[in-house]
């Protein structure tokens, strides 16, 4: 008998592999799709009208100088700056402390109650103040602090009221596979957690 | 007899090259799946700062997008190192800023516009002036949301 070359290999199913390949890549690869803070600009006309009087012991001061230093609150004026891993916590010890009294009570803050600090959330602001010489950077990064301590805050009352957390409820109420009566009730338990811990970040012009 | 023996010396056969098309589209598609359009050429440094408590912006049409930083290298000898607009393809000033949302806000059907939200993507190095002075600038036009476009990381990584 003669020696036969070796078979020719059936090409025929490349194509198959290709295509599910090509399909496989198609399903896992996401195109990209921008993330960042949101935050919402106060009208300019507001100025004009008088603001509501604030009590000193409910705003909470974060200072950015240009010297890339935080100062929080009563440590300004000791010249003492915050690490940015602390700022988180100083914040929520704020707006969680519930010093109020009477009609000013907050009945779910877990805060030490300290009669100098905020009386309650609802009331408590947090004012971020920058020098323009400021890197861009170190304020995004002092923003993204404070809105974790405000959702640390809101994800624990979430899941005591309603055993989720409050940035999952955010989350599905944005997907589009939610179903529309889903949607109703995560939209009113979002409410409620937000009006619990309601964001008032004010951003003040810059000092020159 | 003289068959037979032809086949003797013929060695192996040459490989198929049927299905190199296949391999060659798949790679094309690959590609063509991974890379990123932009629609504007970007004549600033843009190297944005980390944040992790992020929102996903999900409606491409509904973003406009404002850029700053320094000229990138090779505009720099023409333009200098300060930090700078850009609306669409050009180095804007600020005062341009507030006619650019308008014209935008034009292209768009009119229940959309309150829907806009205007996507400021700033250089980490910028010195917090010109954001506040962009800030102004949306505000007098009255386009209020806004969203700092940044990476996704610790923040502590901006701080280096």
């Amino acid at each position: 008998m003669a020696k036969r070359g070796s078979p020719e290999v059936n090409a025929g199913s490349m194509a198959d592999i290709a295509f599910l390949l090509l399909i496989f890549f198609l399903v896992t690869t996401t195109i990209e799709t921008d993330s960042g803070i949101s935050r919402k600009l106060p009208p300019l006309d507001e100025e004009t009208e008088n603001p509501p009087p604030l009590k000193k012991k409910n705003i909470f001061i974060v200072l950015v100088n240009a010297n890339e230093e935080i100062f929080v609150d009563h440590d300004i004026i000791k010249e003492n700056p915050v690490k940015l891993e602390d700022l988180k916590d100083k914040a929520i010890e704020f707006l969680d402390n519930g010093g109020g009294t009477g009609d000013e009570a907050c009945n779910y803050c877990q805060g030490t109650g300290n009669p100098e600090s905020s009386d309650n959330p609802i009331k408590a602001v947090i004012s971020l103040q920058n020098d323009r010489m400021t890197e861009y950077g170190t304020y995004i990064a002092v923003q993204n602090e404070l809105v974790a301590a405000y959702n640390t805050l809101r994800n624990r009352e979430a899941q005591r009221l309603y055993n989720m957390d409050f940035t999952e409820m955010e989350k599905a109420f944005k997907n589009p596979e939610t179903s529309d009566a889903n949607k109703e009730k995560l939209k009113e338990r979002i409410g409620v957690v937000k009006d619990m811990f309601p964001q008032k970040l004010s951003e003040a012009e810059p000092k020159k | 007899m003289s068959k037979f023996k032809k086949k003797q010396d013929e060695g192996t056969p040459a490989i198929s090259t049927a299905s190199l098309p296949d391999i060659v589209f798949m790679l094309l598609f690959f590609f063509m799946v991974v890379t990123v359009m932009r629609d504007t050429s970007l004549k600033v440094k843009n190297v944005l700062p980390y944040a992790d408590q992020v929102e996903k912006l999900e409606k491409k049409d509904l973003v406009m997008y404002i850029y700053a930083g320094k000229p990138s290298p090779r505009y720099q000898q023409q333009f200098g190192t300060e930090a700078r607009v850009q609306l669409n393809d050009n180095y804007a000033r600020i005062s341009d800023i507030q006619q650019f949302i308008f014209q935008e806000r034009e292209s768009k059907r009119e229940e959309l516009v309150p829907a806009l939200i205007t996507a400021l993507k700033v250089d980490k190095e910028t010195n917090m002036g010109l954001v506040s002075d962009i800030k102004q600038e949306l505000r007098k036009a009255e386009a209020l949301k806004i969203n700092y476009t940044t990476r996704e990381g610790d923040a502590n990584l901006n701080m280096e």
